[in-house]
């Protein structure tokens, strides 16, 4: 038993919690509901946890790129600027407009949040380390991560706005067309995975060093990487694609009218998507947790930040795109592209020409 | 099928809005997404700057006036001085002229510089704002060096300049042209090969050269559109014939060709300040004025070169110690009542109107006064 904690792999120490529970002698029923309970809590805990660690990591970033040090004041390098900025926002007064509708207004930050923190459950943290290996595990993220353009077009509507309203609708614009060159991406590694589940694809990229990773495997792999994390940039609204919300042309866009508590989960709910399509890149092109030296989850951690990071220097380095820029990149460009590269994946499995 | 009904929507841009550049109000006639008609507002900032000098005496009107256009007040001191100075007859010292150049031209370069930075920010990169205000900060502090402020300076007044400048002032203004013209490279290096920069500035905004002299536009925006006309060659006033420079112009109108224009205009400011510190004479730095400075009864108008454009002053004496009459102009008026020309029916977006706005570089204190 303490040879499992020895070991670092954070699945030995669920194992030996879960052992732990079943040996107390309780129904199978209550130990199952009692460990799924206690296994959403440690999940929310630990991503509400990194998305407070993100925020203050941006703002770190964003402070070196243009030259001064971001948060410095609360602790050792500003460590606890964001808790404190949590809390302010949890204590604000919920200042909301009359000519709202107010269902809509009210569920709108809700089904944000909650639709971000359904990714996770199939996304494999480590070694073992997956709450639910689905096997369709990539296309239930897929789905899931979609329904937060529903929750931006309600606040959009809800907000009773023009500039939330216009922003509302750029993002359902921006995301229903970012989602197929995202798919398409995707499914050049289903294509050489041979699996939807997470955990198979992963296993599928290990061996020969790093070499056997998707990102790669020459010459689709690298095209299909890029093609995945402009669209997920997109999928992300971040800059150079955050158009819905684009600060200087929409005020704030759709969350103009939110404040306090229910402007905290969009903006926490946006800092988990980000880490949501940076752990899927990681595990379709850079091998998920797989690594050596290092426990599984360490690793999976550390590539996971290494793209976040990539997707915060875009922020801080590109000027926005314009909207009907946006949607010509897309559909121009990024769609025709990854669907070549899904064509001539598909050829060379046929082939056999692939490792 | 039932057809689809649609109808055109207002929209108010501002008075608070982040690129309004202060409290500007547009009223945007939208079709979708696409800008119909732009119809500016002013007047949210107006504080009756040119009533108030009426009840000042001169020296009292100038640090009003610093509030006329504040991110160049050096230029708002210089024109009324220049007016005042015509009026009355005043012969400036040499030495004071060129302190004045020297001013002038840091003053046109942090605007530039902010220029920069804003209209980088109006397009959704933030970190370029940063950039142009650590430059400026260098400006800044020769300012604070000099007259003790960093924004609204009093230091130009009739007659000369109000004190002369510390001995470290010239090491120090050398050490910051240098850094500034080594900064501009990476300027460029970050924006002018960026492509997403470059779809959100080519061909967008497009101004032609009879329309905008038909409007009364002045300065930068001028220039872009391919008109060769700036006061310091074509209507020299100072000591501007001395110095060796080029005036910036470019052919095509639209918003890159005004950003480049004002990047251009940095470099040559640069150029002026050098030349105007190797020739700094020694002498007086202020013309003997008297306390009670009276000019003849009378009416002037004199005009500048501004970094947005043509900056005058209309300025009549009825031989009294306080103006009549004091009438501004300011470059960003004409620039804004130009918009909605720029705008309508050319089916741009809301975030080219952002972008266009920028790149006029309105600033509203100058528009209200």
């Amino acid at each position: 038993m303490l040879l499992a904690l020895v070991s670092f792999e954070l699945i030995d120490i669920f194992r030996w919690a879960y052992q732990l529970l079943a040996d107390t002698g309780l129904p199978p029923v209550w130990v199952m509901l009692i460990s799924y309970a206690v296994l959403g809590a440690v999940m929310f805990g630990v991503l509400a946890l990194l998305a407070l660690f993100l925020v203050w990591w941006e703002r770190k970033i964003a402070g070196h790129i243009q030259q001064r040090f971001g948060p410095m004041r609360n602790g050792w390098h500003g460590w606890y600027q964001t808790i404190a900025d949590a809390i302010k926002l949890l204590q604000k007064e919920d200042v909301t407009i009359d000519a709202r509708d107010k269902f809509v207004f009210f569920w709108a930050p809700v089904i944000c949040f909650v639709a971000a923190f359904l990714a996770y459950i199939c996304i494999p943290f480590g070694k073992g380390l997956i709450v639910a290996d689905l096997n369709i595990g990539i296309l239930y993220i897929m789905a899931v991560t979609t329904f937060t353009v529903i929750a931006l077009l309600m606040a959009g509507w809800g907000s009773n706005n023009k500039y939330a309203l216009l922003g509302g609708m750029r993002s359902a614009a921006q995301v229903v067309s970012y989602e197929v060159p995202m798919v398409a991406s995707i499914l050049t590694v289903i294509i050489f995975a041979g699996s939807l589940s997470m955990v198979d694809i992963v296993k599928a990229q290990q061996g020969h060093a790093i070499f056997n990773w998707f990102v790669f495997r020459l010459p689709f792999g690298p095209i299909a990487f890029l093609t995945y994390i402009i669209a997920a940039t997109a999928e992300a609204n971040r800059v150079p694609f955050d158009i819905p919300e684009a600060e200087q042309e929409l005020v704030a866009g759709f969350n103009v009218e939110y404040s306090g508590m229910k402007f905290a989960m969009f903006f926490l709910a946006e800092f988990v998507n980000m880490f949501t399509v940076s752990a899927i890149a990681v595990t379709l092109f850079f091998g998920g947790w797989s690594g050596p030296w290092l426990p599984s989850w360490v690793w999976f951690l550390l590539k996971t930040l290494g793209v976040v990071l990539l997707l915060m220097m875009f922020r801080w380095t590109y000027p926005r795109l314009r909207v009907d820029q946006l949607m010509e990149f897309a559909w121009k460009f990024l769609v025709p592209v990854t669907f070549a590269n899904l064509i001539l994946a598909a050829l060379m499995k046929h082939l056999g020409w692939y490792w | 099928m039932p057809e689809l009904r649609t109808e055109e929507y207002q929209i108010n841009m501002g008075p608070h809005h982040p690129s309004t550049h202060g409290v500007c109000r547009l009223l945007l006639t939208m079709d979708g997404e696409k800008v119909v008609d732009a119809v500016p507002y002013v007047g949210y900032l107006h504080r009756s700057i040119e009533k108030i000098c009426e009840n000042r005496t001169y020296a009292m009107c100038i640090p009003i006036l610093d509030r006329f256009e504040y991110v160049t007040a050096m230029s708002c001191n210089y024109v009324f001085s220049l007016a005042a100075e015509k009026l009355g007859q005043v012969e400036v010292p040499e030495r004071a002229e060129y302190l004045r150049v020297i001013m002038l031209e840091l003053n046109r370069i942090a605007s530039h510089l902010i220029f920069f930075g804003t209209t980088a920010m109006d397009l959704g990169a933030l970190t370029p704002f940063l950039y142009g205000l650590r430059e400026r900060e260098l400006i800044m502090d020769l300012f604070e060096m000099t007259c003790g402020q960093r924004l609204t300076y009093n230091y130009i007044r009739v007659g000369g300049v109000s004190r002369d400048i510390p001995p470290e002032f010239v090491p120090k203004c050398r050490e910051a042209i240098k850094i500034i013209a080594s900064k501009l490279p990476d300027y460029e290096g970050i924006l002018n090969e960026n492509p997403i920069w470059l779809a959100r500035m080519k061909g967008i905004g497009h101004t032609d050269p009879q329309q905008a002299i038909a409007w009364g536009v002045s300065g930068p925006v001028l220039r872009a559109s391919g008109v060769k006309y700036d006061l310091r060659r074509d209507d020299p006033y100072s000591i501007y014939p001395k110095f060796d420079f080029d005036v910036a112009v470019c052919w095509n109108g639209d918003n890159y060709d005004r950003y480049l224009v004002r990047i251009e205009e940095i470099r040559q400011s640069l150029k002026i300040v050098s030349q105007a510190l190797d020739g700094l004479p020694d002498g007086d730095i202020r013309a003997k004025v008297k306390a009670k400075f009276k000019p003849p009864a009378g009416e002037v108008y004199v005009r500048i070169e501004n970094s947005r454009g043509e900056m005058g002053v209309y300025l009549v004496s009825d031989g009294s110690e306080k103006p009549l009459r004091v009438k501004t102009r300011g470059g960003s008026y004409n620039q804004l009542q130009f918009l909605p020309e720029i705008v309508r029916g050319r089916g741009y977006l809301i975030a080219d109107i952002v972008a266009i706005f920028a790149t006029f570089d309105v600033i509203m204190p100058e528009v209200d006064r």
